[in-house]
């Protein structure tokens, strides 16, 4: 702001100083008591030590897997070897994660945004919404080793033995529809959770608006709610991929977590693989790790690198989005 | 670390400039009475700027109506004419149920679960509450306080009025003589004409308060509520925005609730004053304001409370 005064403003010595102009006008800790000011200094400490554990992991991870990785080992799948050179690459880890990220993602982001939209704008019988709503808070506390052993118990079951392997009456109970069923409970809280948060922020008047023309709840959501908040659920689904990549207990019970996809004989071909068990980066990393099976550390850096580029894609990805939805604007509170 | 080695400049002090011009700075001294309906009470400031009706047509009646929110009556046995081709003001300090009463005419109320409306609101004859709420709505539209459009483009904004509930069918070619005639009827065509694909939520305030008059409009209702529409704007787009309700009354019968006595006297043919749910006084503007009956309405207008 330019300001038309054309001598400098005039402090009286019972006042402070004046602010700094500018939109970081901010005020100093100079007049804090010590003990504020041991806070806030110990607050930027804390800052800057998180930011340099982040920094930390992101540029060894980088320095390693650009050491390590080399590109075949992204289309050749893992198989027997005594040496780190014969043993292969881990294609099948990766597509792997692409599977269970598809599936995981396509069964919780339209059941998650179904429960947000029908608790915000519905919620009716109170009752029931409380209920749904402490439900999906719960789920979101379970170890994912703990629904895991759950679905272990549900995809054995005979009903459900189309969903992977069978044999003889016995049901294997472990495949990608198993893992990415699994997998889409520990996105969903997170999906229903930034979603309503994104629904609660439309104000109310914006919804009557839309009402007082004749348009009903549904083509209201639809047309209106939803892409208004856009943004928020590409967060939540976002934060859930997230979750979904990196879970490896789901993976470890019910994927099999075999070195190789390991499809069903006698099923076409979509189907044999997605029946079938199979393994993930995370599932990999574990392995190749020194404490795994594998035990080839530069392989377990490599595909950790391919792991952390896709979350940084997807962290770009809800970028794009947020940056989409600023220049449609809100509305002024 | 280095030290201070200046010493920091001296404290300059200012002399204090002479007092007078602050004084302008004042509140102007109050101006010419209206057109000339000297009130009692001393109503001051504002022109009407809306001439005498052409014609009325009764297309709403309010007929004894009350609301009331679980216990608390909001609005207490009204009953009141709205005509087409007239502007009805309604005004009162907040808290008097006015816009209750503007939100029972198309049954927005009914979206607050604790509201219980009693009485009867009639549409051309048709009590209200016998029509299909989604079209009584495009009957009888509403614009809000803040301005709300919808985090489209412009184009869309109206577009969305005139489709299928939630559908996205009927291509912009057929649409686009309807959106715009209605940008037009709210005084917006010729702004937003060239870039009919800009975000609407990045129009100017005044602007987007226009847009949800052209939707309210586009959906070609009888009735248009308007609540507190100005209040939000600044003076130069409240002076658009009542030009634009002043020409519309003849299209549509309008209703405004507005906190701005001034507002109201320039541009309402009739005004309803409520005080604490209860309709004190309805009459035409020059009458209320000039020559209120009763006493509640004389110190309202004056300013002895509010």
């Amino acid at each position: 702001m330019g300001s038309s005064v054309a001598t400098p403003p005039a402090p009286t010595p019972a006042s402070s100083p004046p602010p700094r102009k500018g939109k970081d006008a901010v005020e100093g800790s100079a007049t804090w008591r010590p003990a504020d000011r041991i806070g806030l200094a110990i607050c930027w400490a804390l800052g800057l030590l998180f930011c340099a554990i982040a920094v930390a992991i992101v540029a060894y991870l980088f320095v390693q897997g650009i050491k390590f990785l080399k590109p075949e080992m992204l289309v050749t799948p893992a198989s027997a070897g005594f040496s780190q050179g014969e043993s292969g690459g881990f294609s099948d880890a990766l597509f792997g994660t692409l599977i269970v990220a598809t599936m995981g993602i396509a069964l919780a982001l339209p059941t998650g945004v179904g429960i947000a939209v029908w608790l915000v704008e519905y919620g009716r019988p109170t009752a029931l919404a409380r209920v749904t709503e402490s439900t999906i808070e719960s789920i979101a506390g379970i170890p994912s080793i703990v629904l895991a052993l759950f679905g272990t118990v549900i995809f054995s079951s005979t009903a459900l033995g189309f969903l992977s392997r069978s044999s003889e009456g016995v049901v294997f109970g472990r495949s990608f529809f198993a893992a990415s069923a699994m997998l889409s409970l520990v996105a969903l809280p997170l999906i229903v959770a930034s979603t309503r948060e994104g629904l609660s922020s439309i104000p109310r008047h914006v919804r009557e608006a839309s009402y007082a023309v004749g348009k009903t709840k549904a083509a209201t959501t639809r047309r209106i709610l939803l892409p208004a908040s856009r943004p928020q659920v590409a967060t939540g689904a976002m934060l859930g991929l997230g979750r979904i990549i990196g879970d490896t207990a789901i993976i470890i019970v019910l994927l099999g977590a075999t070195q190789n996809f390991a499809p069903v004989e006698g099923a076409s071909f979509p189907l044999n693989y997605l029946r079938g068990a199979g393994t993930t980066l995370t599932n990999f990393v574990y392995e190749a790790s020194p404490t795994g099976n594998l035990n080839q550390p530069e392989k377990a850096y490599a595909a950790a690198f391919v792991l952390l580029l896709m979350v940084l894609a997807l962290n770009g990805a809800v970028d794009v989005v947020h940056r989409r939805a600023r220049k449609v604007g809100t509305w002024s509170s | 670390m280095e030290f201070l080695t200046t010493p920091p400049p001296p404290i300059r002090r200012l002399e204090l400039e002479d007092p007078a011009p602050a004084q302008q700075a004042a509140p102007p001294a109050q101006t010419e009475n209206g057109d000339g309906a000297s009130a009692p009470g001393g109503f001051t400031g504002a022109r009407r700027s809306i001439g005498a009706p052409q014609f009325s047509i009764r297309r709403m009646e309010i007929d004894h109506v009350s609301v009331s929110y679980s216990n608390r009556d909001a609005v207490k046995d009204v009953s009141l004419p709205v005509r087409q081709g007239e502007v009805l003001s309604l005004i009162g300090p907040s808290g008097c149920g006015k816009t209750t009463l503007l939100r029972s005419l198309n049954r927005l109320t009914e979206l607050t679960s604790t509201a219980k409306l009693r009485g009867r609101i009639l549409l051309d004859d048709v009590d209200i509450s016998l029509i299909e709420p989604t079209l009584l709505r495009r009957r009888v539209t509403m614009v809000f306080q803040q301005p709300n459009p919808f985090p489209m483009s412009v184009f869309d904004n109206i577009a969305y009025v005139l489709r299928e509930q939630g559908s996205r069918r009927q291509r912009k070619k057929t649409l686009e003589p309807a959106v715009h005639s209605a940008l037009d009827r709210a005084g917006l065509f010729e702004e937003v004409k060239d870039n009919l694909d800009h975000p609407a939520l990045k129009l100017s305030g005044g602007q987007q308060q226009r847009l949800c008059i052209a939707r309210a409009l586009a959906a070609e209702p009888e009735v248009l509520l308007l609540d507190e529409p100005c209040s939000a704007l600044d003076p130069q787009s409240t002076q658009v925005i009542e030009d634009l309700i002043v020409k519309l009354r003849d299209d549509v019968a309008v209703v405004i609730v507005t906190h701005n006595l001034q507002q109201a006297y320039r541009i309402a043919d009739h005004v309803a004053f409520m005080y604490l749910g209860d309709l004190v006084e309805y009459s035409s503007a020059t009458a209320l304001f000039g020559s209120p009956r009763e006493q509640r309405t004389q110190e309202y207008v004056s300013g002895a409370f509010g």
